[in-house]
C-alpha cells in the first residue's frame, strides 16, 4: 500500500473508495474524510472479479484502520464486459430484426480495413447467422409504419426462441431510433411468455441512426447483459456482507457515474470505463491547473492512450470501435454506437516488442510481451526486444528501482535481446539498437497525437500534456519536444490514475438520438420535443444515481448538442446549442451556430448550403465543486542528487550524466534541473539536458523546456 | 554496455543517421496521412468519403513520390506518382515560384477521369525549393452530361482543366476559378473541394518545413535515397518470388455494350514485372473505356498486394511495373475517347493480372471475384410530370463475393480491389424517396470449393412516395461468372430483375416505375480447390448457417 499525499485539500469531505479492475491489477483507492488518499494493487481475480475488490478494500481498511462502515461511496470501473465480448463469454444470444435485414451485422460496411493483405480475415459478428431471426414490420425514415408488426409471425418465433434456449435477446428494427413502438412490441409479447429471458431493444439502448453499428450495440448490449447483471449484483451484496452497506456506482464509457441498477439494464455502456477513469483524472489535473487545452497521455504496458482535453472536459464521440482484432486498426473491431470519451490508443508500451521489417525499418508494437514472459530483461523467458529493454539499456531505467516490487531488470538480458532482434539485422550495437526502438516509439505516439488532433480539427501548438501510466514519464518529455508543447505535467499517483479519476468524476448521462430536419425545413417543434424527452431521460438517470446519495438532490448541468452538416456530406460535427427551446426563427441562429463550429473545425464554410441536423444528445450532469486550484510555483531552491547515471539523451545524441532523484524526497518548491531521473516506486521520469522541473504544491511534477531550445 | 567515455558523440552521430532516416521517413509517411485525413473530413463528395477515392503524397524535387497516404482505392497508385512529372514538365522548372499551387483533371495526366482534381504544391525552404506536396480527390460534378457512360467523347464529359496555376506567389487565379465554377453543377461544393486540397497540401507543407527545422535539413535529397535505396531492394528481393518468364491469362466479362475479353501477358524479369494488354478488346463507344494509367494502378496493386504488402508506395516500389497496350483496346483509351466510368472495367485488371502468376505463386493467388462494384446510381423524379418537386439524386455503392482465397474463403460481400464502403440504409432513405426492402447475403451464390467463394448479396428495392427511378445500370458478371480456381467452381452470376419477374437490363439508362420494386442479385466469388476436399466442419456451418442450402 502507497500513501500519497493529496496536497492542501479542502476540509470536509467524504470517504470514497474508487475500485478499477484492470486486465492485470485491480487497482483500489480510499480517500477519507480527511482527504488522505490510499491505493493498493492486487491481482484482477478473472474468475470472479469482486474478489479482487474485496481483497483490495480490506486489504486497505487493515493498513489504514479505515472502519469500513463509514464508507459513503464506492465507484467502480471495470474491463468485464469488454473482456467478455471480446472473448466472447457472454449468453447464448439471438438477434430479432427486420425482414430483409437478417445480415447487417455481418456484411458491415461491405469493405475490408487492410487494403493490402489478401488473406484479410474480417470480424466475425457477435451473433451468429442461425441465431438471428426477422419479424415482417417496417418503418419509413419518420418512424411512419409501412408494414404492420406481424402479431402472429413474433408470437410464433418467440415460440421458437424459448425452444432454442436462448438466455438473451436483441431487438433491432430499422428506423426504430424514429419510433420504437414494433421494438417495444415485441419485447412484451417475448415477456409475455419468457418473462427470464433478458431482452435489450436498440431503440432504448442507442437510438441512433445506422443500422450496422446500432444493431451491433444492441447485439453486444444482450450478450454480455446476463453476466454483468449477476456480477453487479454479487459484487453489491459481497460489499454489504463485509459491511460496505454504501451506494455502489459505476463509471461509464462517457466519463459519468450510473447506479447500479443503469449498469445491469444497459451494460454496453460500462465498456472502456477504464480508460475513461484515466482521461478524468487528467481533466481534474487540468481543472486544477487552470490548463484549458490539454493533451491527456497514458502509457501502460501495453498501449499508449491520448485524449485531448479542452475546457477541463474530455471530448466525446457519438461511437467507437471495440476489439479491433488487427493491430488497432479502425474497421477491424465492431462499432458501438454510445457517448464514450474520444480518444486513440495504439500498440505503443513498455511491453511493446520491436523487430525489423523486410525493409530494414524498426518497428515497434503492436504486439506485446505482456507481463508474462515479459520483456528480455525480466529474465522470464522473453527474448524478444522490447521497449523496456531499450529504456534499461539507455539508462533511464535502472535495474532494480523498477516499478514492480519483485522484478529485478536484467540489462545483459536485454542487450542480448536488442543486439540479436534489432540490432544485427541493421548492423547496429545494443545500444543504436535501443536509441532506434526509443526513436520510433515516440514518433509513433508523436505522430498517433497529431493524427488525433487533425482528426479534432485541432493544432496542438499550446497545449499542456498530462502524462500518467506506468510507462508515460520515461517517455513525455521527449514526446513535449517532438510536439513543440511547451509544459508537461506528471501527477502524483500517476501509476492510479483511472481509479482516482473515479473518484473525480460527476453524477452524468448523454442521451443521443437521431431526428433528421434541415435548416431550410427546420421542424423546430419536433426538434423541441427531442430535446425535451432527451433532457428528461438523461435527468432521470443522473436523478437515479444521485438519489440515494447521501449528499441529497444535485444541482444539474444540462448541455445540449447537435450533430449538424452540409447536405451531401458524411461526417457531423458537433454544435453546442444554446438554452430555450426553438422558435421558428431559430434556423437562422442554427445555421449561423454550425457555420462558426465548421469554420473553428474546417477553416473555411461554404455559403447557402442547405445544412442538416442528423442527432441530438442533452449531457445532464450534477455540478461539482470546482476542484482546489494549484497555483504554479517557481522554484525555491535547487535540489540536488547525491547520485548520477549514465543516461542517452536523444537531443544532444550522447550519453550523459543524469542526477538520480528519489521523489519521494523532493518537497514543494524544489528545481529539479535536467538532465535528471526522478525516481519513484511505479516509474521514472525522464528530463533531456534541456528540461527543468520544478515541484509543485501537489507534488505534480511541472516540467519545461529550457528556452530556446527546438 | 557502452559508457560516455567510450561513445563519443561524433561515432554517436555516425551511427545513429540509420535511425534517424528511420524516423524522419516514418514522419513523412505521417504528414501524408494527416494530409488524407483532412481531405475526407471536408469532402462532400460520396466517393471520397465511402470510397476513400482520394490520395496525398509527398515528392521530391524531380517529382519522385517518396511517400503517399494508404488510401482506400488503388486507383490511385500509380496515376499520383506519374502525375508530378507533367506538372513539372507543363508548367516549366523555372516557373515553379514559392506560393505556387498547380491544377488539372486532365485525365491522361491525372487518375483517368474528368471528375478527380489533383492540386500540387511546390514547398520552398530557405528559398530553396526543396519538394512538391499533392493531393487528390473526387468532386461531385465536373459539368457536361454529369457522372455516366453516356458520353461519346471526354468533351461531353465536363470542364476538362488542363495544367494550370491555381495561384501564382501567393496570388489567386481568380479567372480560373471562375472558369470553373461556372463549368460545374453545386460550384460551392467544387471550388470548396479544390480550397480543401490546397489547404490540405499548405498543413503538408507547414509540417515538413517544421521537420527540416528539427532535423536541421537542407533539402530532402539524402532522405529521398534512403528511401528509394531501401524499397527498391526490398520490392526487387519480394519480385523473386516469381520465377522469370512470361505468364498469360484471359479473362471475359459482359462488358457494356459488348462482351469483353480482356487478355494480358505479364513479363517477368530481374528488374520488374511488364504487363502487355495486347489481345484486349477494342474499345467501348461509350465512356467505360480506361486510360492506361489507371490499368497501371490496378495491375500495380494486384502485384503489390500479392508479393509485397508490406512496403509503402513511392517511386521505388512502382517503378518496376510497367505497362504497354496497343492503341484502340479498352485498357488504353486515347484522348478524346470518353472515360467517366472508367472503373467499370479497370477493376477487372487486378483479378486479371493475379490470374496470370497464379500459376507462379499457387498458394498465394486467390480465384476471381465479382470484381467490379454493383452501384446503385438513379436520379429519382417525380412520376407525374405535373409535380413540381425536384428530382434527388442517389448512389449507393454494393460489392458482390470475392473470390476464395488459397487457404480461406472468400469474403461475403465485400469490395476487392476496390476499397469501397457500403452506405447505411436508413442514412439513405433519410435523404431520398427510396426504400431498400431487403438487403441481405444471397445463400449459395458463392463458387464450392475446398475454400467457398465469398456470397453475393440481394437487395431489392423500390422509389417512394410518388416517385420513379431513372435508373443507369452497369452491371457486371451477369453472363460472365467469377471463375473458380484449381478445381474450385465459379461464383453465381448476377441478375437484375423487376419484382413482377420481367427482366431488367443490365446496363444503360432504364426507369424504374412508381409501383414496382428493382431487384439485384449480386454475383459471387469463385471458390478455390475440389469441394470434395473442403473441411467436413465447414461444409456443416455452411448448412448450419445457411450460407449453403441445397
Amino acid at each position: 500500500m502507497e500513501g500519497i499525499r493529496t496536497g492542501r485539500r479542502g476540509a470536509a469531505q467524504r470517504t470514497r473508495i474508487g475500485a478499477d479492475v484492470g486486465g492485470t491489477f485491480t487497482d483500489v483507492v480510499v480517500v477519507t474524510a480527511d482527504g488522505a488518499l490510499h491505493s493498493t494493487k492486487v491481482l484482477t481475480t478473472y474468475d470472479a472479479p469482486e474478489r479482487g475488490i474485496l481483497a483490495g478494500i480490506e486489504k486497505l481498511g487493515r493498513d489504514t484502520g479505515l472502519d469500513l462502515g463509514e464508507v459513503d461511496q464506492v465507484v467502480h470501473g471495470t474491463t468485464l464486459a469488454t473482456n467478455a465480448l471480446i472473448e466472447r463469454r457472454g449468453a447464448k444470444t439471438a438477434l430479432v430484426t427486420t425482414a430483409g435485414f437478417r445480415d447487417v451485422i455481418e456484411t458491415g460496411t461491405e469493405s475490408r480495413f487492410e487494403q493490402y493483405d489478401l488473406n484479410i480475415v474480417l470480424p466475425e459478428p457477435l451473433i451468429e447467422r442461425k441465431d438471428r431471426y426477422v419479424v415482417t414490420e417496417r418503418l419509413n425514415a419518420r418512424g411512419e409504419v409501412l408494414v404492420d408488426f406481424d402479431d402472429a409471425g413474433a408470437r410464433s418465433l418467440v415460440e421458437r426462441l424459448g425452444e432454442q434456449g436462448y438466455e438473451s435477446v436483441a431487438v433491432g428494427f430499422l428506423h426504430s431510433y424514429r419510433n420504437g413502438v414494433h421494438e417495444q412490441r415485441f419485447r412484451s409479447l417475448l415477456k409475455e411468455t419468457l418473462s427470464d429471458v433478458s431482452v435489450s431493444i436498440s431503440s432504448e439502448v442507442s437510438p441512433q441512426m445506422r443500422e450496422y453499428e446500432r444493431f451491433n450495440t444492441v447485439c453486444a448490449n444482450a450478450y454480455v447483459q446476463p453476466l454483468m447483471a449477476s456480477y453487479l449484483l454479487r459484487l453489491r451484496d459481497q460489499l454489504g456482507a463485509v459491511g460496505v452497506g454504501c451506494p455502489l456506482y459505476l463509471i461509464h464509457s462517457g466519463g459519468g457515474l450510473m447506479s447500479v441498477e443503469s449498469a445491469a439494464e444497459f451494460p454496453v455502456r460500462l465498456i472502456e470505463s477504464g480508460p475513461a477513469g484515466g482521461a478524468i483524472f487528467a481533466a481534474d489535473l487540468a481543472a486544477r491547473y487552470g490548463r484549458d487545452r490539454v493533451l491527456s497521455y497514458d502509457m501502460g504496458g501495453t498501449t499508449a492512450k491520448i485524449s485531448l482535453i479542452e475546457d477541463f472536459a474530455p471530448r466525446t464521440a457519438k461511437v467507437f470501435e471495440v476489439d479491433r482484432r488487427s493491430r488497432f486498426k479502425k474497421g477491424s473491431g465492431m462499432p458501438i454506437s454510445i457517448p464514450v470519451i474520444e480518444m486513440i490508443e495504439i500498440g505503443a508500451g513498455g511491453g511493446s516488442i520491436a523487430r525489423v521489417d523486410s525493409l530494414g525499418q524498426i518497428r515497434v508494437g503492436p504486439h506485446s510481451s505482456g507481463s508474462d514472459p515479459g520483456p528480455a530483461a525480466y529474465d522470464r523467458g522473453g527474448t524478444d526486444a522490447t521497449v523496456t529493454d531499450a529504456n534499461l539499456a539507455l539508462g533511464r531505467l535502472h535495474p532494480d528501482t523498477f516499478g514492480a516490487a519483485d522484478i529485478d531488470l536484467r540489462p545483459d538480458l536485454a542487450d542480448e535481446a536488442l543486439a540479436s532482434g534489432v540490432g544485427e539485422p541493421l548492423g547496429l550495437d545494443a545500444d543504436t539498437a535501443a536509441v532506434g526502438i526509443s526513436e520510433v516509439v515516440d514518433e509513433n505516439m508523436t505522430n498517433a497525437a497529431r493524427v488525433h488532433a487533425v482528426e479534432g480539427g485541432r493544432d496542438l501548438a499550446g497545449f499542456t500534456m498530462i502524462a500518467f501510466g506506468g510507462a508515460a514519464p520515461l517517455h513525455a518529455s521527449r514526446l513535449i519536444d517532438k510536439l513543440g508543447l511547451d509544459e508537461l505535467i506528471v501527477p502524483d499517483g500517476a501509476g492510479v490514475g483511472s481509479a482516482i479519476g473515479f473518484l473525480r468524476a460527476p453524477f452524468a448521462y448523454e442521451a443521443i438520438r437521431s431526428f433528421y430536419t434541415t435548416t431550410d425545413e427546420f421542424d423546430y417543434v419536433g426538434a423541441n420535443r427531442v430535446l425535451a424527452e432527451l433532457t428528461s431521460e438523461a435527468e432521470s438517470f443522473v436523478r437515479s444515481g444521485t438519489a440515494t446519495d447521501s449528499s441529497g438532490e444535485p444541482e444539474t448541468i444540462i448541455e445540449r448538442q447537435a450533430s449538424m452538416r452540409y447536405a451531401g456530406q458524411g461526417w457531423e460535427i458537433p454544435v453546442r446549442l444554446e438554452d430555450g427551446d426553438f422558435d421558428e426563427f431559430a434556423a437562422e441562429t442554427l445555421a449561423a451556430e454550425f457555420t462558426e463550429a465548421y469554420l473553428e473545425f474546417f477553416g473555411r464554410a461554404i455559403d447557402d448550403l442547405t445544412i442538416e441536423a442528423v442527432s441530438w444528445a442533452v449531457r445532464v450532469s450534477s455540478r461539482q465543486e470546482p476542484p482546489p486550484l494549484v497555483e504554479a510555483v517557481a522554484p525555491t531552491s535547487t535540489a540536488e542528487s547525491t547520485l548520477s547515471r549514465e543516461m542517452y539523451d536523444p537531443a544532444l545524441d550522447e550519453r550523459v550524466a543524469a542526477g538520480v532523484f528519489e521523489r519521494s524526497q523532493l518537497t514543494p518548491g524544489d528545481l529539479v534541473e535536467g538532465p535528471a531521473l526522478i525516481v519513484e516506486s511505479q516509474t521514472t521520469t525522464v528530463l533531456g539536458s534541456h528540461h527543468r522541473c520544478v515541484v509543485q504544491p501537489d507534488d505534480s511534477l511541472r516540467i519545461s523546456r529550457a528556452e530556446g531550445t527546438p | 554496455m557502452s559508457t560516455a567515455d567510450s561513445t563519443s558523440a561524433a561515432r554517436t552521430a555516425g551511427r545513429t543517421a540509420e535511425v534517424r532516416n528511420q524516423v524522419m521517413w516514418n514522419r513523412l509517411i505521417s504528414v501524408v496521412e494527416e494530409q488524407a485525413l483532412t481531405l475526407v473530413r471536408t469532402a462532400f463528395s460520396t466517393s471520397v468519403r465511402e470510397a476513400g477515392d482520394l490520395s496525398a503524397g509527398v515528392f521530391d524535387t524531380e517529382g519522385r513520390m517518396i511517400a503517399q497516404a494508404v488510401t482506400g482505392t488503388p486507383g490511385h497508385v500509380n496515376t499520383m506518382a506519374a502525375a508530378l512529372g507533367h506538372f513539372i514538365n507543363d508548367i516549366g522548372p523555372e516557373r515553379i515560384f514559392e506560393g505556387d499551387v498547380y491544377i488539372t483533371n486532365d485525365p491522361w495526366k491525372g487518375t483517368g477521369h474528368l471528375h478527380d482534381i489533383t492540386v500540387a504544391t511546390p514547398v520552398f525552404y530557405n528559398r530553396a525549393h526543396v519538394g512538391f506536396f499533392a493531393s487528390t480527390a473526387h468532386v461531385v460534378d465536373i459539368g457536361g452530361r454529369g457522372y455516366g457512360p453516356e458520353a461519346r467523347e471526354v468533351y461531353e464529359e465536363g470542364i476538362r482543366i488542363p495544367i494550370l496555376k491555381w495561384v501564382e506567389r501567393g496570388r489567386l487565379n481568380r479567372d480560373l476559378v471562375t472558369v470553373v465554377a461556372q463549368n460545374v453543377r453545386e460550384s460551392d461544393q467544387v471550388v470548396g473541394d479544390v480550397f480543401g486540397l490546397v489547404a490540405c497540401n499548405e498543413s503538408g507543407r507547414r509540417r515538413l518545413c517544421a521537420m527540416f527545422d528539427e532535423f536541421g535539413l537542407s533539402d530532402l535529397d539524402d532522405l529521398a535515397e534512403f528511401v528509394f535505396d531501401r524499397t527498391r531492394n526490398a520490392t526487387l528481393a519480394a519480385l523473386k518470388s516469381v520465377p522469370e518468364g512470361v505468364y498469360t491469362n484471359e479473362m471475359t466479362v459482359d462488358g457494356y455494350d459488348h462482351t469483353l475479353t480482356l487478355r494480358v501477358s505479364v513479363t517477368v524479369t530481374g528488374d520488374g514485372m511488364h504487363a502487355d494488354f495486347t489481345g484486349t478488346s477494342p474499345l467501348s463507344k461509350f465512356g467505360v473505356n480506361v486510360p492506361l494509367t489507371y490499368a497501371q494502378a490496378y495491375f500495380t496493386y494486384g502485384m503489390l498486394v500479392a508479393l509485397a504488402p508490406e512496403l509503402p508506395n513511392n517511386f521505388a516500389s512502382l517503378e518496376p511495373f510497367t505497362v504497354s497496350a496497343p492503341p484502340g483496346v479498352i485498357l488504353n483509351a486515347q484522348h478524346p475517347d470518353p472515360v467517366a466510368v472508367r472503373h467499370v472495367i479497370g477493376h477487372f485488371v487486378t483479378d486479371l493480372c493475379l490470374g496470370a502468376v497464379a500459376s507462379a505463386l499457387p498458394e498465394r493467388i486467390p480465384a476471381e471475384g465479382s470484381g467490379a462494384l454493383w452501384n446503385f446510381q438513379a436520379s429519382a423524379r417525380a412520376a407525374d410530370a405535373a409535380d413540381p418537386r425536384p428530382p434527388v439524386e442517389l448512389l449507393m455503392f454494393n460489392s458482390g463475393g470475392s473470390g476464395a482465397r488459397p487457404g480461406l474463403d472468400g469474403l461475403t460481400a465485400t469490395a476487392f480491389p476496390s476499397g469501397v464502403r457500403t452506405m447505411s440504409v436508413e442514412a439513405t432513405e433519410q435523404v431520398g424517396p427510396i426504400i431498400f426492402w431487403r438487403k441481405e447475403i444471397r445463400n449459395d451464390s458463392g463458387g464450392a470449393g475446398r475454400q467457398r467463394g465469398g456470397l453475393g448479396q440481394i437487395i431489392e428495392v423500390g422509389p417512394t412516395d410518388g416517385y420513379l427511378f431513372e435508373f443507369s445500370a452497369m452491371f457486371d458478371r451477369v453472363a460472365n461468372p467469377a471463375r473458380g480456381r484449381q478445381g474450385g467452381s465459379d461464383g453465381a452470376a448476377g441478375a437484375v430483375y423487376l419484382d413482377d419477374g420481367s427482366p431488367f437490363p443490365t446496363k444503360g439508362k432504364e426507369t424504374v416505375p412508381a409501383d414496382r420494386r428493382l431487384i439485384l442479385e449480386l454475383p459471387g466469388g469463385g471458390g478455390f480447390g475440389d469441394p470434395a476436399e473442403r473441411d467436413p466442419a465447414a461444409v456443416a456451418n455452411d448448412q448450419l448457417q445457411e450460407y449453403v442450402t441445397a
